[in-house]
Parts: structure tokens; C-alpha cells; sequence
């Protein structure tokens, strides 16, 4: 009878700091969980020869081959379904989406199959798959090529979900996102993908701990992924007006840090959450009614949302004007002061 | 009308004559006396299974059974030709295969009882958790199949689906993909006419083996009342997986006697001439016609079967009528296989207000998590 491989090769050392761009710090960490573990095998639309649409996958098919490097066919949901099945016999599966807009039609295999087998097994069958999804906007792509649907999958049990906004974070939870037994969603801000930064390859982050990425004492502003950068202009711009901005990068979504949420909006008394994906059923709405929940003694206002508006992804012309940008995250801080 | 092209392999006929066919006689030269006999076992025995557990529903004991009834020889002889270390991927109707597989009996039942959402480990009985979603586990098979093969073992991932599911996306991106990857899987369709009240005439308008070459898979048609020419053709299908050479896609033409399920009433949507026209060709009534012509169908064999299935049944009944509740707080067990903050409070929450309703009513009310 065939068991499957539950237990991770351990992680080698290296502590080699370099200089990557969040794409190729992916990479990086790609490149670390395949020679790490045997049993990490990654598949999607063109991530072999081609590296794939972002070059995120660049130069892995040559160095571990077609069997550690899958080309698929063009199907999401055979994708993913072929993930669930690689999984049941004891591998690490890690999947490309091509694009958010793309992730549609492996849905049902996602929230049905992946999220759900742990809890239908009793636990008996493992999902360690990792599902990679460039998302968001500010690229100028056609319809589809720009969307932020993670909240569908926040809402789903059984799946965690990630969001990365640098080239430290993407490269250590790229590397936990594979170790995870649970499957994880893990999000890349494409807009962000040239971004460099520092890796420090053995730098412990955790996967489910949010970040004070500048801290302040006026305002907590809560946001993730493609927004983080935007989000620290404008705590800089804010800082010049004299208001003291507290900016927390999620990382994970799901589950949110609120334990680092509470501390801050109770130290603050003002909160603004801010992301690309449309407002209604967003994760700003959730995490805004749990922090009022906990922390309702602490508000000096009320907490205010600033989003993608309730639209489908409009045309390349038109997205900065449903993409939050500086001056639309300086307006909500303004809310909240009360200006 | 509902019969696609009736065309299709078979090696015993309803009257329970042994007909000769050179492509599939050579596969089944070891079924013998003794092997034909549990092979009848087998289907009484899945018989009772079907019918103790309708009553075990119409009793108020399970919420729902979808019965096999009919279907017996298909899955019997299918399951019966795999190996141990095959790994099985079946929706939700293969109640036979979990009883092939030694899946205890009350554990059969245990998740039209409610008390769970899979019976039985998979791992345990190689047999993967039943899917409701329809045919989305086609592609686990290819999946785990590519795994084998990587691996470099011989094990074949087989999967069961219904003439329904045919139709879904699934289980067409399974086949470009076995294809692609010539994944060592066999797609098993037990084509029993009815996609609840819906007839296969409108899932397929050719025969359902037909599509298989055009994924470049070849395919079989089979009687899937003839467990002989279903254990020959699976036979078929495995070897060649076994051997290298790829997926195989078998149709087993058969008929679900019963309702969908015993939420359905199937005398709304189908004629009773049809069902009568089909009883006719009851998977176990021309096993036992053979038996009896070959002088096998002893009283002893008779009476031991019997037993056999009577035993089976108190046994599930027993197990399914004492089976307990489970606990309320594992309601919140294995969502994730690691520790996830935001459950670990509900659950803390949730055991904090199950408490408050434990000892005297001056107990400690609930605060946990408020501020």
C-alpha cells in the first residue's frame, strides 16, 4: 500500500544575501523547494521552456526537467485537479495560474476539492499544494489579466491565503507556502514583480504573522500586496501634514494577524484598510467588522475602506481611476481624522 | 428513446450462455467454477448491502442512499481485476468497490448517516474519498496516475464516473490530459442510462466510447451486466496501463433499476416497459443461469451465499445504528492540518459557550474574545 510523503526534506543552509527582484526571488525560492524535496513538482500553461508568461519559472525545466517541471495542457481545472491527484500520492504540487482572471475555471476543483479533502479525510489525506496567482492591476493588460479575487478564497475553509509585496517575503513564503501541509493561495502583485530588494535566504518570517512595515501612532492603515509600496507613500506624505501613520502589511489573508491588527487600532484609535479588489464582500469590510468587534472601546472614528470600486476590471485607460493610489488613501486617513 | 448504439462486447448472455469472443476470451481462461461462484457472492452480497441500506433509510437510520441496484456486475467485476496497489477514485454510487476493497460494512454507510464526509481512510483501502461533485474525480486519477508513473511503479490510478458526467468539463480535460501524459489510468463509466431523470440521450448523442479515440484513448464498449466481459475488458485496460501504453476508456452499458437516489422517484421521469425490458437482463439472475447450467448452482452454494449476505447486513446494521454522534467540537478538526488562528478562537469560543450550559446556571458566562 502506498503512503503518502508527508514529512518535508528538511531545508538546507544558505545564507547568501542577494539583491532579487520579487519575480526572480520566486524563482529563487522555487528553485530551493524543488532541489530541497523531490516530491515538489511544479505544473501550469507555459512555465517550462518559456519560463512562463512573468519568467517567473525561468531556467528550472533545463535544470530539473520534465518531470519536476510540468507543461499542461490549457485547463485550469486539470490543472488543479491534477495537483489534487499528484497531492494524494504524496506530492508537493506548486501550480501556476497564468493570470487572476484565469483561476475561474479551476474554482470548483479549488474551493470543492483542495480546501475540502483535509476535512472530508478526517485528516487521513494531505493537500500541500500551492496554487501561484499573479493578480492585480496597474499593468495596462486587456480584460481578464488584472483582477483580484482573493476574497473568494478567503472565504473558503480549508485554504490559506497569501498575498506578497516584496522580495524577502516572497522568497521565504514561497518556500513556506511549499513546506505547508495545508494548501495555500499564494497571490503575486505583478505589477510589482521588478522590484528589487534584499534576500536573506534563512530570514524567519512567518507565514501567518502581519508586518508593521512603518509604524505610526495616528492611523492604522491596513493593506497588502500590490498596495503595500502606495501605502508607505503615502504614511511619508501623511507624515509631512504631521499625522503618524501605522502601515501593516497583511501578508496573509487568510488567517488574518488580528492578535498585530488589535494591538495597533487599539494604540491608534483609527483605522483604514485599503486594497485593489472591489469593496463589497472584500476583505476590508471583514476586517473592519471584526477589528469594531474587539476593539469598539478604542475607535475614535469609524474605520474606512478605500477600494477598487464595485466595477468589473475597466479598460487599461481607465484603471487609475479604480486602482486606490496615493491621493484616494490620503482622503481616507482624512475621513478618519476627522478633516 | 433512450438506448444509444446498442453495440457492445459480451461473454455471457441474459439467458446465461457463454458466448465465444477471441479478443476477450483470453483474459478470463482462469475463471473457473470456484471464481464464478464468489464472483455471484459477491454481487448477492452487494445486493443485500443495497437493500438493507434502503430500509436502514426509509427507517429514519441514514438521510440518503443512492443505490447501485443493477449495477452490480459492473462494479464488481471492474473492482475485482484491480490490483492491491491500484488506487482507486470513485463518486459517490460505488458502494460494491468499497465492499471489494474491505471497507468495513457500517463505514459503507457511515456518510449517508451524516456522521461524516468520507467513511474510511483512503489510504487504507487505496480507494480515494466518493466525490458528489460530478466527474472532478477523474482528474485526481490522472494526477495521482502521472505520480505513479513518475515514480516508476506499475500501480494504475483507475476512476468510476456515470454517463452524466460525460458531459462535464472534467472529466474531457481528464482525458486531454491522460492522453498528453499517457497517464497509466482506466476510465470506468458505468453508463446506467439515467443521470437522475435525465437520459443519456442527452448527455451523448453517439455512443459514449465513441469520444474516447478522439482524445486519442482508446476505448472498450462492454455489457455492463456481464461481469465476465467486465472483468475481461478491465483486465484489458489495466494491462495496458501496466505496460506502458497509456489510458484506456471503458463504457459499461448498464442500468440503474432503482431511483437515483432515495430522495428520487424514477416512475415520474422513465417507463415501466423500460425497466421490465432490463430486468431482463439482471447482472446476477444469468451469473446464476450459468451456474446452473454448468451444475454449480448447488444448494450449498445457494445457502452459503445466503448467510453470507444475511451476516453482511446485521453486521451494517448493527454498525450503523450504533454508530455514535460525533463530538460537537470536531466539527472544527482537520480544516487545516496546522494550527490556523482565526479557527483556533471560534473553537475557543465555540467550547466556551457549549460550557456555560455544563453545572450550575450561576456558572461562568462565555467572554472569551471580547475586549
Amino acid at each position: 500500500m502506498t503512503t503518502p510523503g508527508a514529512a518535508v526534506t528538511p531545508l538546507t543552509p544558505d545564507t547568501t544575501t542577494k539583491t532579487l527582484t520579487l519575480a526572480k526571488a520566486i524563482n529563487a525560492g522555487l528553485h530551493r523547494a524543488l532541489t530541497d524535496d523531490p516530491r515538489v513538482v511544479l505544473l501550469g500553461e507555459d512555465i517550462g521552456a518559456l519560463g512562463g508568461v512573468f519568467r517567473v519559472t525561468s531556467d528550472l525545466l533545463a535544470e530539473f526537467g520534465h518531470r519536476r517541471v510540468i507543461d499542461t495542457p490549457l485547463a485550469e481545472s486539470g490543472i488543479i485537479g491534477m495537483a489534487v491527484g499528484l497531492a494524494y500520492r504524496g506530492y508537493r504540487p506548486v501550480a501556476e495560474i497564468q493570470f487572476d482572471g484565469f483561476i475561474y475555471p479551476g474554482f470548483d476543483q479549488i474551493v470543492s476539492q483542495v480546501a475540502k479533502l483535509h476535512y472530508r479525510t478526517q485528516g487521513a489525506v494531505k493537500m500541500p499544494i500551492t496554487i501561484r496567482v499573479p493578480f492585480g492591476g496597474g499593468i495596462g493588460a486587456a480584460e481578464h489579466h488584472s483582477e483580484s479575487p482573493e476574497a473568494y478564497f478567503t472565504h473558503t475553509s480549508g485554504l490559506r491565503v497569501i498575498a506578497v509585496s516584496n522580495p524577502q517575503d516572497a522568497y521565504s513564503l514561497i518556500r513556506q507556502a511549499i513546506a505547508s501541509d495545508d494548501p495555500v493561495l499564494y497571490f503575486e502583485p505583478k505589477r510589482r514583480y521588478h522590484v528589487k530588494g534584499e534576500v536573506v535566504p534563512e530570514l524567519g518570517i512567518s507565514m501567518e504573522r502581519a508586518t508593521i512595515v512603518a509604524p505610526g501612532t495616528d492611523v492604522t492603515l491596513v493593506t497588502y500586496g500590490p498596495l503595500v509600496p502606495t501605502a508607505r507613500d503615502a504614511a511619508l506624505a501623511a507624515a509631512d501634514e504631521g499625522i503618524s501613520i501605522e502601515v501593516i502589511d497583511l501578508r496573509s489573508l487568510s488567517p488574518v494577524d488580528y492578535p498585530t491588527l488589535e494591538a495597533s487600532v487599539r494604540k491608534t484609535g483609527r483605522l483604514v484598510v485599503t486594497h485593489e479588489a472591489n469593496r463589497t464582500g472584500g476583505i476590508g469590510g471583514e476586517i473592519i467588522a471584526s477589528l469594531t468587534e474587539s476593539c469598539f472601546n478604542y475607535l475614535e472614528s469609524a474605520p474606512v475602506r478605500v477600494t477598487g470600486f464595485d466595477i468589473p476590471y475597466p479598460a487599461a485607460k481607465l484603471e487609475s481611476h479604480h486602482l486606490p493610489d496615493l491621493d484616494r488613501i490620503l482622503d481616507g486617513i482624512d475621513t478618519v481624522m476627522g478633516r | 428513446m433512450v438506448e444509444s448504439s446498442p453495440e457492445f462486447v459480451q461473454l455471457l448472455t441474459p439467458d446465461g450462455v457463454r458466448v465465444s469472443n477471441p479478443d476477450l476470451d483470453p483474459w478470463v481462461t482462469d475463471l473457473g467454477g470456484e471464481q464464478l461462484a464468489a464472483l455471484y457472492e459477491d454481487m448477492i452480497v452487494v445486493r443485500r448491502i443495497d437493500t438493507e441500506a434502503t430500509a436502514l433509510q426509509r427507517q429514519g437510520e441514514l438521510g440518503l442512499w443512492p443505490p447501485l441496484l443493477g449495477q452490480e456486475a459492473a462494479q464488481i467485476g471492474s473492482s475485482r481485476a484491480t490490483r492491491e496497489d491500484d488506487f482507486i477514485f470513485p463518486s459517490y454510487r460505488e458502494n460494491a468497490v468499497a465492499y471489494v476493497r474491505g471497507v468495513p460494512f457500517a463505514d459503507i454507510v457511515r456518510v449517508w448517516r451524516g456522521n461524516a464526509q468520507s467513511g474510511w481512510d483512503p489510504y487504507q483501502h487505496q480507494l480515494a474519498a466518493p466525490n458528489i461533485i460530478i466527474g472532478a474525480q477523474t482528474l485526481h486519477a490522472v494526477g495521482w496516475a502521472v505520480g505513479a508513473k513518475h515514480d516508476g511503479v506499475d500501480s494504475v490510478a483507475m476512476t468510476y464516473f456515470g454517463d452524466g458526467a460525460t458531459s462535464e468539463g472534467d472529466v474531457n480535460e481528464a482525458m486531454v490530459f491522460a492522453a498528453s501524459f499517457q497517464a497509466p489510468v482506466v476510465f470506468f463509466c458505468q453508463n446506467n442510462h439515467w443521470a437522475i431523470s435525465e437520459p443519456v440521450g442527452l448527455q451523448a448523442v453517439r455512443s459514449i466510447a465513441d469520444r474516447a479515440p478522439g482524445f486519442g484513448i482508446p476505448s472498450l464498449r462492454v455489457d455492463g451486466n456481464d461481469v465476465i466481459a467486465v472483468i475481461a475488458a478491465t483486465r484489458i485496460a489495466l494491462d495496458r496501463a501496466r505496460r506502458g501504453d497509456g489510458p484506456t476508456f471503458i463504457e459499461a452499458v448498464t442500468y440503474r433499476m432503482g431511483p437515483h437516489t432515495t430522495a428520487d422517484d424514477p416512475t415520474r421521469y422513465r417507463d415501466k416497459a423500460e425497466l421490465e425490458a432490463w430486468k431482463l437482463r439482471d447482472p446476477i439472475l444469468r451469473l446464476k443461469r450459468l451456474l446452473d447450467s454448468l451444475g454449480l448452482l448447488t444448494p450449498e452454494l445457494e445457502a452459503r451465499t445466503q448467510a453470507k449476505a444475511d451476516e453482511v447486513a446485521a453486521e451494517l446494521r448493527e454498525g450503523c445504528i450504533t454508530m455514535p454522534d460525533p463530538e460537537p467540537l470536531t466539527v472544527f478538526d482537520n480544516v487545516y492540518a496546522t494550527p490556523q488562528g482565526t479557527l483556533d478562537r471560534e473553537r475557543a469560543q465555540y467550547a466556551a459557550y457549549l460550557s456555560s450550559f455544563e453545572g450550575t446556571s450561576t456558572s461562568t458566562s462565555n467572554t472569551e474574545g471580547r475586549s
